[in-house]
C-alpha cells in the first residue's frame, strides 16, 4: 500500500529535477528546509528523525539535494521527506512537506478492533513494518 | 455598503491560512520571491532554447546584445582602473560562455567550462572586489544560478577537532552552491608543518565538490602569488582542478591617483588644486615606502585627509559652509608625515591608519 502523507503523495515519485525545483521554490518563498527519515509512518508519528540540522542559509537548490542524495544513500530503505519552515510572524509552521524517498516494498496498515466496556469497540492502525524491531523493517539494505 | 467595495478589490490579498493557488500572485513574500526569480533566470532565458538549423548564421553583435554582455564588460571597464590582464580574461570567459551557448543552439556538442579560478597579487590590487563582481557576471551570462558570493577563510572551513572539519566545509559548500565561493588566503589551509593538522581534509572535500558540483559552484582562490605557488605545488590535486589563474598588477602611480579621485568623488570630498598635486607628490613618495598596499593605502590615507580636514574646521573657529566640508586643502595633505622623508604612516602596524 503506498504511504500517502504530506504534499503531492497523490502524485508519481519525483524525479530529482522536479524535487529540485520544489525545493527552489520552498528557497525563494525563504523557507527553511530540512531532510527528515523514519521506518515508522504512522499518521500519528510526525516528528521523524532529522538528517543533520535545518538549512536555513542556502541559495540554491543544489545544496539542500545534496542533503537529500546523502540521506537516501545512508537510509535507501526509509521514509524521507523535505520540509520547508515558514518562519515568518503569523505562520511559523510547516509550510511545505513531501516525501522524496519510500521503501521498494511497502506493506501497509491493518485495522485493529479492540472491545473494551459496554461492547464497545476501539479501532487503532497497526502499520504491518512496525512488527520488526525499528532499522529492520523494510527489507535488508536498512541500517 | 463595505462589503461589495471589499469584494471588488482586484487581488485581495490572502489571510490566515488561506492557500493562494499556485502560479496566483500572492502578498509580500510570494511576489518577492517571483521577482528574485525572473531576475535571476533572465538571461537563461533569454537565448538558450531555440534550436539552429545549420545552413543559419548568427549576428553575434546582436546576440550580445540581448545578454547584455557590453554592458557588463562596459560597467567592469568603467567601475575599475587598470587591471588589463584581468579584464582581457574576464572578457574571454563572456565570449566563450557565449559561443558556447551558441554551439550548443546548432546541436554541437558543448560542455561546460570549469571555471574554478586562482587570484593572486599584491594587497589592495581588488581580489575580492572582482571576485564578488565575477559571480554576478556569471549569473548575468547564466553560468551560475544564483551568483552569490559566500567569502571564507580558514577559520570557516577547517574544524577544530576529529571529525570536525568534513560537516564544517560541506555547510560552507552548501551554502555557496549557485554561487561563487571565495576562499581568502587559501594557502593557510595547507599547514605542512603540522601533519596532523585538519586542513588537508578540507582540501580533499573542496576537490570532491569542485569536480562533482562543478555545474553548481564556482570556486575562486585568492592570496599572495608566492604563497600560492608553495600552495599549488604540495597540493597538485588542486593545481590542475584550477583552470584559470589571474594575475594582478600593482597599480601605477597614475591609476592609483584616478582610483583616488574615484573614492573622493564617491564620498563627496574636493581636493583643490594644490592638494591636488601634493597629493599625487604623497602617492609617488608611498609607494616607494614599506608595507605599501595599493588601493587599500590610498583609501586609508584618504581617511586620514578626511580626518585632518575635520580637525581643520573645527579649530578654524568661524562658521563654515558646504564649500568647506567638500574642500581637502594642501595643508592637510601636507601634513602627512611621509612628506617628512622619514617612516611610512601607519607605524609599526601595517597601514593601519593610526599615524598622521
Amino acid at each position: 500500500m503506498r504511504l500517502m502523507q504530506g504534499t503531492f503523495s497523490a502524485l508519481p515519485d519525483f524525479t530529482d529535477d522536479e524535487i529540485k525545483a520544489q525545493i527552489q521554490y520552498a528557497i525563494d518563498n525563504g523557507w527553511a528546509l530540512g531532510v527528515e527519515f523514519t521506518d515508522d509512518p504512522h499518521p500519528r508519528n510526525v516528528l521523524w528523525e532529522m538528517w543533520g540540522l535545518p538549512m536555513f542559509d542556502t541559495r540554491d537548490a543544489a545544496g539542500a539535494m545534496t542533503e537529500v542524495t546523502a540521506c537516501r544513500d545512508a537510509y535507501p530503505n526509509h521514509y524521507i521527506r523535505v520540509t520547508a519552515y515558514d518562519a515568518s510572524l503569523g505562520r511559523q509552521t510547516t509550510a511545505l512537506s513531501f516525501i522524496v524517498n519510500r521503501p521498494q516494498h511497502e506493506p501497509g496498515f491493518r485495522l485493529d478492533r479492540q472491545e473494551t466496556a459496554d461492547r464497545q469497540i476501539r479501532y487503532t492502525l497497526h502499520s504491518y513494518a512496525a512488527d520488526r524491531p525499528s532499522g529492520d523493517r523494510y527489507g535488508n539494505g536498512s541500517v | 455598503m463595505s462589503e461589495p467595495a471589499r469584494d471588488s478589490r482586484p487581488n485581495p490579498a490572502p489571510s490566515g491560512f488561506a492557500m493562494p493557488r499556485p502560479g496566483a500572485s500572492s502578498g509580500g513574500a510570494g511576489t518577492a520571491a517571483a521577482g528574485a526569480n525572473g531576475n535571476g533566470e533572465s538571461a537563461a532565458d533569454a537565448g538558450a532554447p531555440t534550436p539552429l538549423d545549420p545552413e543559419q548564421t548568427v549576428d553575434l553583435g546582436a546576440e550580445q546584445e540581448m545578454l547584455r554582455i557590453n554592458e557588463i564588460l562596459g560597467r567592469l571597464d568603467r567601475e575599475f582602473v587598470g587591471l588589463a590582464p584581468v579584464k582581457t580574461r574576464v572578457r574571454e570567459i563572456a565570449s566563450l560562455l557565449l559561443i558556447d551557448r551558441l554551439r550548443q543552439r546548432y546541436g554541437l556538442s558543448s560542455s561546460r567550462p570549469s571555471l574554478h579560478m586562482c587570484f593572486t597579487g599584491s594587497p589592495g590590487t581588488g581580489k575580492t572586489t572582482i571576485a564578488l563582481h565575477m559571480a554576478e557576471l556569471l549569473r548575468e551570462l547564466g553560468y551560475l544560478r544564483k551568483g552569490h558570493l559566500v567569502s571564507v577563510t580558514r577559520d570557516d572551513l577547517v574544524g577544530q577537532y576529529v571529525g570536525h572539519t568534513a560537516p564544517k566545509t560541506k555547510e560552507v559548500l552548501k551554502r555557496a552552491m549557485g554561487g561563487v565561493l571565495l576562499i581568502d588566503e587559501a594557502y593557510y589551509l595547507y599547514r605542512p608543518e603540522n601533519e596532523r593538522d585538519y586542513g588537508q581534509e578540507s582540501i580533499e572535500i573542496l576537490l570532491q565538490y569542485m569536480e562533482a558540483n562543478r555545474d553548481d559552484l564556482v570556486v575562486i582562490l585568492a592570496g599572495y602569488a608566492d604563497r600560492m605557488d608553495t600552495f599549488f605545488r604540495s597540493n597538485p590535486g588542486m593545481a590542475s582542478r584550477i583552470a584559470h589563474n589571474l594575475d594582478f598588477p600593482d597599480f601605477t602611480l597614475d591609476e592609483l591617483l584616478t582610483i583616488g579621485g574615484l573614492m573622493l568623488d564617491r564620498e563627496q570630498y574636493r581636493l583643490s588644486p594644490e592638494a591636488q598635486q601634493a597629493f599625487a607628490e604623497y602617492v609617488a613618495l608611498r609607494m616607494t615606502q614599506p608595507r605599501f598596499a595599493n588601493a587599500r593605502s590610498i583609501r586609508n590615507a584618504l581617511d586620514r585627509l578626511r580626518l585632518r580636514q575635520a580637525g581643520r574646521l573645527v579649530n578654524a573657529g568661524r562658521p563654515i559652509g558646504r564649500d568647506d566640508l567638500l574642500l581637502i586643502d594642501e595643508a592637510d595633505v601636507r601634513a602627512s608625515r611621509v612628506f617628512g622623508g622619514g617612516t611610512a604612516d601607519g607605524g609599526g602596524a601595517a597601514d593601519g591608519g593610526v599615524a598622521s
